[in-house]
């Protein structure tokens, strides 16, 4: 293979990932299959009521089955502080804030209480299902209907209240020539990871060493300090491997329960939760009821964007599904009036799931805008590119690096867009109408502050590089030894990783599609430190160095060293430097520079996803056979994984259009499809063909030009799939997931 | 905690606990040190957990589902798992899996690569699958829609269908074997 593996070619390339072999041999270790001797297993013992408290909890059976250590409930737990929440908290990791076996209270169906101890998991289970708790139940709210008579108010996200208004929306709406005006509705969803949530928890003394699945090591080991009243480096949260996470692996009450009982006793304790157990103790993403109306032209142009939406909560987080955050930055219009309310339930929080807001938002933007275009008899695409904006639509912020246009015409031309019939139910093949639908994508670009890294320059050339990030799949471990190969301009194989680990630099949340700029900012800027502390120690005048007098800033790297910026054939390698030095290695650590580009620009990814939609005229069945998703996220940094990403995200979004749903019972509040026989997710046989294209284009602000990738995939495609079904048999749905039901 | 009843894994005798409700997942995973094997569900609903048993078919392995499985069911019998799978250092399938990336985050991994080794030999006698066109046909050719049909009870979230169609396919379609 040609891949380059050095040199300026090593970004981008389409290298292979570095943790392939220990996936392929089944090698790598995830977060239950760390070995300790004298391991107790937990086993979780889960409310059947929605509200209410703990009148009865009889443990004795449990207590005396054998192999039991322990059975740990509100009477004998410990105390523990209630545990910082996310957005709640700059370093909270936790899907709620509600306190952890504190008390008698029940707040949703399916909360612990009662953790079993045994020595074998068999014995456990068996233990748990001895314990027999009662309860005194008190009305709650587990109907959509209920929570919205009960009220809702302003949702906000990280404090600030989701209100967009420029100009007079309604008046403009009323006064436009033409106009359409629908709700449209997303279900809960599930993360559903197929690594459920572990953990293998042990106290050495007062430092307690976690194993863990989580996608915030560090916020997770800050959160766990807080309830335990430890300081911050009495925990060490390790999570090389995590079985993916799609917003679902923050911090959940199973592992400060694993905690508190290994404290309990002074053992270590392994917390794997059944599929079901995922489904009782973790939060995935929230039901929406969301409004769309748009007034425009005759010629289409926007005269209004009307998008509100409403999404159900709990009292306890602060995680909400910010469904118009993409409406603002997608289109030009008059004016805008967009606005995210809340209504509470007693259910487990929920959280955020791949493109948390962008994801259902765009179902309803990008359905409205298909019934618009038809509403009108403009093509769906050409009516999109009449909207483009020349600035950031709202606020006027230049655009940094906007070619969403680009991206949109080479997406329409792979797929053949030109072919398909602008009148629904036109094509039929034997039992199958056939038709096509498109919809547009974006996803904010973020950088959170705190990425930090530390590099460690070795002898032969070789370079370590040390952050706190996670690696789940999305090829982390790979374009950070790609980003550091590239700047030291060494090769690949010269470049070791470490990540995954509390105890490594930097707060760097895999979440909002936000890891590898931060990385990006932080090797350079700890890469910038290191090589004038080379040349500081190594280049100094007198020395006979060809780089003597040098700092970072008249310097390059090339071939495995350095050389003058003006002047490249001055010339040393690393190990002279470090010779000359008389060191063996080099460390720097440099936190990255804050993130301003965000506040100057509007930083945006961009896509366009075709989606050809089969419909069975018998059954309503529909099958997706082939889906185009062209992307604009600057610069692309490894072709391969990132593929991965953008295709493994447009499934999701299949899923999210055909099948997925968690289904509360209104009754109790209990998720009634808790498993993965009743909860679909698509098949192998449901996936097509996927071709996925860039542009490629590099921000100039932002780290190595690239933008995030993780999420952008799945917006998009619920609306472009729904769009195709209406073009093939003019069925509009307009409540997700397309069940072949809402066909017939 | 054991008894002197054992299960043969990759070539090596593990022995059986004295507790019958273990499944064979759980003394892979829990007992005989082989986490390779992964636990989606332990309900069989995700193939994580595929296995390879030995055959009564033709001396082919069979995939079957380890978390539905209890390990005294294979007293005696052999189990070969992703630990297992190579003869030398990579199956040819784990090379094709790195080449047409194959996964994400690895978790369905294992379970995928011992599945598509079960499914080739199924196809392979001829065993034919929903989509399978002629069922009279001694061998299946394992065509994408074939490995899509058969690879179905094998989920994997993080959307690498792609590649692991396409490493199965390079692996397996045409080369009869
Ligand atoms: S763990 Fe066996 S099928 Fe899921
Ligand atoms: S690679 Fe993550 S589930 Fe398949």
């Amino acid at each position: 293979m040609s891949t380059p593996t050095t040199g300026p070619d090593v970004l981008g390339a389409p290298v292979p990932r570095r943790d392939g072999r220990v996936k392929v041999t089944g090698t790598a270790r995830f977060a239950a299959e760390v070995p300790m001797p004298g391991l107790l297993y937990a086993a979780f013992v889960h409310s059947t009521v929605a509200k209410g408290r703990i009148t009865g909890l009889d443990v004795a059976a449990a207590e005396n089955s054998p192999g039991v250590a322990l059975v740990m409930t509100h009477r004998n737990a410990p105390p523990m502080a209630a545990p910082p929440a996310f957005a709640l908290h700059p370093m909270g990791a936790s899907g709620d804030n509600l306190p952890v076996m504190r008390d008698d209270r029940v707040r949703w169906n399916g909360q612990a209480v009662a953790v079993v101890l045994a020595d074998t998991q068999e014995r456990a289970d068996r233990a748990a299902e001895l314990v027999t708790p009662s309860y005194a139940a008190e009305p709650a709210v587990t109907t959509w209907s209920a929570a919205k008579a009960r009220g809702t108010a302003r949702a906000s996200n990280y404090g600030m209240p989701l209100t967009t208004v420029s100009g007079d929306a309604d008046a403009a709406l009323s006064a436009a020539a033409v106009s359409v005006d629908h709700t449209y509705t997303t279900p809960r969803e599930s993360q559903n990871a197929m690594e459920p949530h572990a953990a293998t928890v042990v106290w050495d003394g007062d430092t307690l060493v976690v194993h863990d699945c989580t996608q915030l090591v560090s916020q997770v080991a800050v959160s766990l300090a807080e309830v335990f009243g430890l300081r911050p480096d009495q925990v060490r949260v390790s999570a090389p491997f995590v079985g993916g996470g799609f917003g679902g692996k923050g911090l959940w009450s199973y592992l400060i329960l694993a905690a508190a009982a290994a404290r309990m006793t002074r053992r270590p304790v392994r917390a794997a939760l059944s599929r079901e157990g995922v489904y009782r103790l973790v939060g995935g993403r929230t039901l929406t009821e969301q409004r769309v109306a748009i007034g425009a032209r005759a010629d289409g142009r926007f005269d209004a964007i009307i998008h509100t939406g409403l999404m159900a909560m709990t009292e306890h987080n602060a995680v909400p599904e910010a469904v118009t955050s993409a409406t603002g930055a997608l289109y030009a219009a008059g004016s805008f009036r967009l606005e995210v309310d809340r209504a509470l339930m007693d259910t487990v929080a929920n959280f955020y799931m791949r493109a948390p807001g962008e994801a259902p938002g765009s179902f309803a933007l990008e359905s409205a805008i298909d019934e618009l275009a038809h509403e009108l008899g403009i093509d769906p695409v050409e009516l999109r590119l009449r909207n483009e904006p020349e600035t950031e639509p709202v606020t006027g912020r230049p655009f940094s690096s906007r070619h969403a246009v680009e991206a949109y015409r080479a997406g329409a031309e792979r797929f053949g867009w030109s072919a398909r019939s602008a009148v629904p139910r036109a094509r039929r093949e034997g039992e199958w109408w056939v038709g096509a639908g498109t919809a547009a994508a974006t996803y904010p670009y973020v950088r959170f502050p705190g990425g930090a890294a530390r590099l460690v320059l070795q002898p032969g050339g070789r370079v370590g590089v040390e952050a706190a990030a996670h690696e789940m799949g999305m090829g982390t471990a790979t374009v950070l030894a790609q980003i550091t190969a590239e700047r030291f301009a060494v090769p690949l194989t010269a470049v070791s990783v470490s990540y995954g680990d509390s105890t490594l630099p930097g707060v760097i949340m895999a979440a909002g599609s936000q890891q590898t700029a931060s990385l990006a900012a932080a090797v350079a800027a700890a890469h910038r430190e290191l090589v004038g502390g080379l040349l500081a120690a190594g280049a100094a005048a007198g020395t006979g160095s060809p780089l003597a007098g040098c700092t970072a800033d008249t310097v390059a790297t090339r071939d495995g060293g350095l050389c003058r910026l003006d002047d490249p054939d001055a010339w040393e390698p690393y190990d002279a430097l470090l010779a000359r030095a008389g060191l063996t290695e080099l460390r720097a650590e440099q936190a990255a520079p804050p993130p301003a580009e965000m506040g100057a620009w509007s930083i945006h990814s961009y896509g366009a996803v075709f989606a050809e939609v089969r419909v069975n005229d018998v059954t309503g069945e529909v099958r997706v056979p082939r889906i185009v998703g062209s992307f604009d996220c600057g610069r692309i940094l490894n072709a391969r994984t990132a593929a991965g990403q953008f295709r493994g995200g447009i499934i999701m979004g299949l899923g999210m259009a055909l099948m997925e749903e968690t289904q509360v019972d209104g009754r109790t509040g209990r998720i009634m499809n808790p498993s993965l026989s009743e909860y679909h997710l698509p098949v192998h046989a449901d996936v097509g063909d996927i071709d996925v294209i860039w542009t490629g284009i590099p921000d100039p602000r932002t780290p190595l030009g690239a933008h995030g990738i993780g999420e952008i995939g799945i917006v998009g495609v619920a609306a472009a799939v729904a769009n195709g079904v209406y073009n093939a048999v003019g069925v509009r749905v307009r409540d997700l997931p397309i069940t072949l039901d809402k066909l017939l | 905690m054991t008894t002197d009843r054992s299960v043969t894994v990759n070539g090596d005798p593990v022995p059986l606990p004295d507790d019958p409700r273990v499944s064979l997942l759980d003394l892979l995973r829990e007992y005989a040190g082989l986490p390779g094997t992964k636990k989606g569900c332990d309900q069989g609903a995700c193939g994580a957990c595929t296995v390879l048993v030995d055959g009564r078919t033709g001396g082919d392995r069979e995939r079957i589902l380890s978390c539905l499985t209890l390990a005294v069911q294979y007293e005696g019998r052999s189990v070969t798992t992703v630990e297992g799978l190579a003869d030398g250092d990579l199956h040819p399938l784990q090379e094709a899996f790195i080449d047409h990336d194959g996964f994400q985050c690895g978790y369905c991994t294992p379970g995928q690569l011992c599945s598509a080794v079960g499914m080739a030999a199924e196809a392979r006698r001829g065993v034919p699958s929903h989509v399978t066109a002629d069922v009279t046909r001694s061998e299946v050719e394992l065509t994408t829609a074939e490995i899509r049909e058969r690879m179905s009870g094998n989920l994997c979230r993080c959307g690498a269908h792609h590649g692991i169609v396409a490493a199965i396919a390079t692996t397996y379609a045409g080369a009869g074997r």
